[in-house]
C-alpha cells in the first residue's frame, strides 16, 4: 500500500534532524498562527498564492530563494565546521550524513536558491523594463513558480522522511545507480530536478516570448535595456540546454526504476555518456545564472555613475558571444577522462575564449564609472566588490581551463574555491545588488543602505577568509568532499575557512535585519518611495509608481531612445502620457490552477520516490485532468475600467506634485 | 568597529598570503616528478601572465571608483560619454592578446603533457625500461599489479626513480580518479574502460596518493602511499612483496573485492596474469581491447563473468 515507505524511514534517532524538525514545526506553527490571528488566509491565497501578477510571483520566487539560501547555507556551515574539526578525528558528522549535506548544499543552492532568485528578478523587472503589462503567458508563469516550489519542497521532505542523495549535486553514476545507492535519496533528487526543470523551461519560453513580442513601441532591439538583453541570453541557454539535463536525469531514472543500462557499469552502460549530457547543461547553467547578474551590474553602474552605460553595443555582443560559446565548453569538466590532446585543446581554448567577452564587460563597467559622479549606495558596494572578487575567479577559471594545469587542479579544493569565487562573487553579489537596487520599486518602500553596506563587508571579507584558504589546500593536494583527513598542513586553513563561513553568517544576519527593518519601518514617511524613481533611473521601470499598479502602465510608454526614461526626463517628455484619456485595461484573472498542479506534483514525486504506484497514477491523472479542464475555461480575463485607472493614476500624479512642491 | 574590522581581516589575509609564499611546501607546487614539474611551471607562467592584467584591473577599479566619487567635484564629469572606438579596440584587444598567449601554451602543453603519451627514458638513466603498473580501483582501496614482476599490492605502490611509469587503470566498482599530487597528472578510473597515465618520479620519497572523484562512504579513506625508491630500494620492496605468503587468484580476489574501508596494506607474491584484462572484460561481455592493435579480443575468461551484473 505504501510502497517502500515504512516507519523506519523517519530518522527519529538522529538528534540533528529531530532538532531541525522541531524547529521547522515551531516556526511553521508560528507563521500559521500569525496568519490566522491577523485573518490573512484569504489575502494570502487570493492575492498571492493564486496570483498571476508577475510582480507578486517575482516576490514569491525571491522569498523561496531566501528560504532556500537559509537551508543551503546551514548545510555550508555544517560542512565547514566538520572539516575544521575532522583533523585526525571523525568529526561530528558520519560520511552517510555529511555526504547528504554536500549534495543538498549544491542542489539547493543552484536549483532552488540561485535559479529561484534569478527567475524572481526576471519576473520583477523584465515586463516593467520593456513597458509591458504582464508576461506573455501569465498562467504558465504561475505554474513555473509552483513547479519550482514543488521541487524545493520535495528536496526538503527528504530531511524528515527517508534520506537525500549522497552522490553529489550532479549525481554522477555509477555511485548514483541502484547498485551503489539503493536508498531513496537519488530518487528524491531525480524527481525534484525533473519537476522544477519543467518550471524553468516554461519560464524561459515565457520570457523569451514576452521580450520578443511585447516590447513597448519604439523599443528596437538595440534599445532594449541591458538587463533584459541578459535575460534573453539566459532564456536561450535555458531552453537549449535544460533538455539535456532532463534527458540525463530521466535516463538515470530509467536505470533506477526500470533496470535499464544507460549509465551502469555493465551491459553497455557508459558513465561518460552521463557526464557529457549533464555538463552539456551544467556549464551553460553557470552562465544562465551569471549573465543576468552581469545585467544587474550593467543597470546599477550607469545609474549611480550618472552616465549612460559605456559601450552598450559591445555589451550586447559580449553577452551573446558568451551565450554561444557557453555551449561549446562542457568537456572541460572532465579533461581527466583520458580524451586525446586535440579534444582537450579544443575545449580548453573555447573555455578561455569566454574570458575575452567577460573581460570586455569588466572594462566597460570600469569606463562607465570613469568620468562619472559615483554615488556609493549599497548596490554600488556590491558591484565594486564583485569586480574585485570576480576577476580573481575568472583568472583561476582560465587556469583550470588549461588541460595540463587541470590535471593537477581538477576536483581539488582549488576547484571548489574557483566556482564559489565566481558564483558568490558573480551570481550572489549580482542578485543582491539587484535586490537592493530594485527593492523600493517592488515594495514601495526603501531598504536600509547602511545595513546593506555592513552585509556587503561581512560577505566580502568573509568570502576571502572562507575561500582563499581553499585555493591553498587545493595546491596542497586536498580533494573536495572529504569527510575527514589526517594532513596537519590542511588543518589551519580549514579552520580559517570555517571562520570565514561564520563571517558570512554575520553578513546574512545583516541582510535579514535589513529586510526585517525595511518591513517594520515601511510606513514611516521617510521610507516611502513616493516618486517611484528614487535613484534617478534610466529605464522604463522607474517611470511608473512604486510599487507599480497591477497593470504596470496606464498608457504603454513610447520609446524614443536607448535609456528611454532618462531620454524622456531630459527632453521633458511625459512618459506616462497623463494628458491622454485613459482606457479600460484587460488583465488576466488570478487562478489556483498552477498552485494545485504544483501541490499535486509534490504528491506525484513523493509517491514515485517511495514506489507508491497507485498514488502516482492517481496524481498523474489529476494533473492531466486539471490541465485539460483549465483549457476549457474561456473566462480568464477581467477589465479594469478606465475610471479606476484614472483614479489610480491621478492619485499617483497628486503624490508626485506634492513631492515636487516640498 | 567599521574601521577596525576591514583592517583586521586585511592583515589576516596578508599573513595568509605571506605563509603561502614563504612556505611553498604545497605539494602541487613542490613536485617530485617530471610531469608535475612541467605542470607547475605552466601554472606559474599562465597565472603570472594573467596577474599582469588582473592586479592592474583591481587597482584601477578602486582608483576610478574613488576618484570619481560624487563628493569629488574636481574630477571631470562627462555625462554623455558612452562610446569610444579606440577604447573598445583596446578592451577587446588586451584580453585577446592574453588569451592568444595562453591558448598557444594550452596547445603545446596539452600535447606535451598528454597523460597517454609515453615518457622517454631520462638522460641520467638512458637505458631505463618503463615499469608497467596496472591499477584497479575497488571500494574503497587501490590494487596495484606489477605484470612484469607477477606481484601485487594493496594501498601501497613503489616505483624506481628516474624510470618512466606506464599505468593502465580500470575500476571494478565505481568511478574514481587516480592521483599522486606530487608526481603530476591524475586520470579517471572507470569500470569496463581502460585509461592510461604516464608519470616519472625523480626524487626518492613517500608520497600521498588518493582518489579525486567522490566514490561513496569510504571515499575519504581511499588513500595509498606511493614510494619512490632508488633501484636497490625498489628491488628490496619487490623482494618484500615476493616474500609474502598471499597469492592473488579468483578466490582471494573475490575476498578483496568485498567493500572495505581503511584496508591495510597487503602484498601478493603471485598474481593471475590475466586478472586486469578479465576485470575489464567482465563489463564488456568478455571482450577486452588489445593494447597493441587497439582491437577488441575475447578473453575467454568465465571466472569473472557478471559477478555483479544482475543487480
Amino acid at each position: 500500500m505504501l510502497g517502500k515507505l515504512t516507519l523506519s524511514a523517519i530518522p527519529y534517532n538522529v538528534p540533528i534532524l529531530v532538532g531541525t524538525f522541531i524547529g521547522v514545526v515551531v516556526i511553521g506553527l508560528a507563521v500559521l498562527g500569525a496568519i490566522t490571528y491577523y485573518g490573512k488566509w484569504g489575502v494570502l491565497f487570493k492575492n498571492w498564492l493564486f496570483s498571476v501578477d508577475h510582480k507578486r510571483i517575482g516576490i514569491m520566487y525571491i522569498v523561496l530563494a531566501l528560504i532556500m539560501l537559509f537551508r543551503g547555507f546551514t548545510d555550508a556551515l555544517m560542512m565547514r565546521t566538520q572539516q575544521a574539526l575532522a583533523y585526525n578525528s571523525p568529526g561530528y558528522l558520519p560520511p552517510s550524513h555529511y555526504d547528504q549535506i554536500f549534495t543538498a548544499h549544491g542542489t539547493i543552492m543552484i536549483f532552488f536558491m540561485a535559479m529561484a532568485f534569478m527567475q524572481g528578478l526576471f519576473n520583477l523587472i523584465v515586463p516593467l523594463q520593456i513597458g509591458a503589462r504582464d508576461v506573455a503567458f501569465p498562467f504558465i508563469n504561475s505554474l513555473s513558480f509552483w513547479l519550482t516550489t514543488a521541487g524545493a519542497i520535495l528536496v526538503n521532505i527528504s530531511l524528515f522522511i527517508g534520506d537525500f542523495s549522497t552522490a553529489g549535486w550532479l549525481a554522477y553514476p555509477p555511485v548514483s545507480e541502484l547498485q551503489f545507492s539503493p536508498g531513496v535519496g537519488v530518487d528524491y533528487y531525480i524527481w525534484a530536478i525533473e519537476i522544477s526543470g519543467i518550471g524553468t523551461v516554461l519560464t524561459a519560453v515565457n520570457f523569451l516570448t514576452t521580450i520578443t513580442k511585447m516590447r513597448a513601441p519604439g523599443m528596437t532591439w538595440m534599445r532594449i535595456p541591458i538587463f533584459t538583453w541578459t535575460v534573453i541570453a539566459s532564456c536561450i541557454m535555458i531552453f537549449t540546454t535544460f533538455p539535456a539535463l532532463t534527458v540525463a536525469i530521466g535516463e538515470l531514472a530509467l536505470d533506477r526504476y526500470l533496470g535499464m543500462h544507460f549509465f551502469t557499469n555493465e551491459a553497455g552502460g557508459n558513465v561518460m555518456l552521463f557526464l557529457n549530457l549533464i555538463w552539456a547543461w551544467g556549464h551553460p547553467e553557470v552562465y544562465i545564472l551569471v549573465i543576468p547578474a552581469f545585467g544587474c551590474f550593467s543597470e546599477i553602474v550607469p545609474v549611480f555613475s550618472k552616465k549612460p552605460l559605456f559601450g552598450y553595443p559591445t555589451m550586447v555582443y559580449a553577452t551573446m558571444a558568451i551565450t554561444i560559446l557557453s555551449l561549446f565548453v562542457w568537456v572541460h569538466h572532465f579533461f581527466t577522462m583520458g580524451a586525446g590532446a586535440n579534444v582537450n585543446t579544443f575545449f580548453g581554448i573555447m573555455t578561455m575564449i569566454i574570458a575575452i567577452p567577460t573581460g570586455v564587460k569588466i572594462f566597460n563597467w570600469l569606463f562607465t564609472m570613469y568620468r562619472g559622479r559615483i554615488d556609493f549606495t549599497a548596490p554600488m558596494y556590491w558591484t565594486i566588490g564583485f569586480i574585485i572578487v570576480f576577476v580573481i575567479g575568472g583568472m583561476t577559471g582560465v587556469m583550470l581551463s588549461i588541460p595540463a594545469s587541470d590535471f593537477v587542479l581538477h576536483n581539488s579544493e582549488f576547484l571548489v574555491a574557483h566556482f564559489h569565487n565566481t558564483i558568490i562573487g558573480g551570481v550572489y553579489f549580482g542578485y543582491i545588488a539587484g535586490m537592493n537596487f530594485w527593492f523600493s520599486k517592488v515594495t514601495g518602500f526603501k531598504i536600509s543602505q547602511k545595513l546593506g553596506k555592513a552585509a556587503f563587508f561581512f560577505w566580502f571579507f568573509g568570502f576571502f577568509l572562507a575561500f582563499m584558504p581553499l585555493y591553498v589546500t587545493g595546491f596542497d593536494g586536498m580533494v573536495r568532499r572529504l569527510n575527514h583527513y589526517d594532513n596537519p598542513e590542511w588543518h589551519i586553513w580549514l579552520q580559517i575557512a570555517c571562520l570565514g563561513a561564520f563571517c558570512i553568517l554575520v553578513g546574512i544576519v545583516c541582510q535579514l535585519a535589513q529586510l526585517f527593518l525595511a518591513i517594520i519601518n515601511a510606513k514611516k514617511p521617510e521610507n516611502i518611495d513616493v516618486t517611484g524613481d528614487p535613484w534617478d533611473g534610466r529605464s522604463l521601470e522607474w517611470s511608473t509608481s512604486s510599487p507599480a499598479p497591477s497593470y504596470n502602465f496606464a498608457h504603454i510608454p513610447i520609446v524614443h531612445s536607448r535609456d528611454a526614461y532618462a531620454y524622456d526626463k531630459e527632453h521633458g517628455i511625459d512618459t506616462r502620457r497623463t494628458s491622454e484619456p485613459y482606457h479600460d485595461i484587460v488583465m488576466p484573472k488570478n487562478t489556483s490552477t498552477g498552485f494545485w498542479i504544483g501541490i499535486i506534483s509534490i504528491v506525484l514525486g513523493f509517491s514515485a520516490v517511495w514506489h507508491i504506484w497507485w498514488l502516482f497514477i492517481i496524481s498523474g491523472v489529476i494533473i492531466l485532468a486539471i490541465v485539460i479542464g483549465y483549457s476549457f475555461i474561456d473566462d480568464k480575463e477581467f477589465i479594469i475600467p478606465a475610471s479606476e485607472v484614472e483614479r489610480i493614476e491621478k492619485e499617483y500624479s497628486r503624490k508626485l506634485m506634492t513631492q515636487v512642491a516640498e | 568597529m567599521k574601521k577596525i574590522l576591514p583592517k583586521v581581516l586585511l592583515s589576516v589575509m596578508g599573513s595568509m598570503f605571506a605563509i603561502v609564499l614563504s612556505g611553498c611546501k604545497l605539494v602541487v607546487l613542490d613536485p617530485k616528478g617530471t610531469i608535475g614539474l612541467q605542470e607547475k611551471s605552466l601554472i606559474m607562467m599562465t597565472a603570472g601572465a594573467m596577474l599582469c592584467i588582473v592586479i592592474p584591473v583591481i587597482i584601477a577599479t578602486i582608483i576610478v571608483a574613488w576618484r570619481y566619487r560624487k563628493s569629488n567635484t574636481n574630477s571631470t564629469y562627462a555625462p554623455k560619454w558612452d562610446f569610444s572606438y579606440t577604447l573598445e579596440t583596446i578592451i577587446w584587444g588586451v584580453p585577446m592578446c592574453l588569451i592568444a598567449f595562453i591558448a598557444y601554451h594550452t596547445y603545446i602543453s596539452s600535447h606535451k603533457l598528454d597523460p597517454y603519451k609515453p615518457i622517454l627514458a631520462p638522460a641520467n638513466n638512458p637505458h631505463a625500461k618503463p615499469i608497467n603498473l596496472q591499477v584497479i580501483a575497488l571500494n574503497w582501496k587501490w590494487l596495484f599489479i606489477y605484470p612484469d614482476y607477477g606481484i601485487a599490492s594493496v594501498n601501497e605502490m613503489a616505483v624506481p626513480i628516474n624510470t618512466p611509469i606506464a599505468f593502465r587503470l580500470t575500476s571494478d566498482a565505481v568511478m574514481n580518479s587516480f592521483w599522486i599530487p606530487q608526481l603530476g597528472s591524475q586520470v579517471y578510473v572507470m569500470a569496463g574502460m581502460q585509461t592510461q597515465l604516464h608519470l616519472m618520479a625523480i626524487e626518492q620519497g613517500n608520497y600521498a596518493g588518493l582518489t579525486n572523484n567522490y566514490s561513496g562512504s569510504g571515499y575519504s579513506d581511499m588513500k595509498f602511499r606511493a614510494l619512490a625508491k632508488d633501484d636497490k630500494g625498489f628491488q628490496d620492496w619487490v623482494s618484500k612483496v615476493r616474500a609474502s605468503s598471499n597469492q592473488l587468484n579468483d578466490k582471494t580476489y573475490a575476498k578483496l573485492h568485498i567493500e572495505s574501508i581503511k584496508n591495510p596494506v597487503e602484498y601478493y607474491a603471485r598474481v593471475e596474469p590475466a586478472l586486469f584484462d578479465n576485470i575489464v572484460a567482465k563489463y564488456n561481455n568478455g571482450m577486452v581491447m588489445d593494447k597493441i592493435t587497439g582491437k577488441m579480443i575475447y578473453t575467454g575468461s568465465t571466472h569473472f563473468s557478471n559477478t555483479q551484473a544482475g543487480e
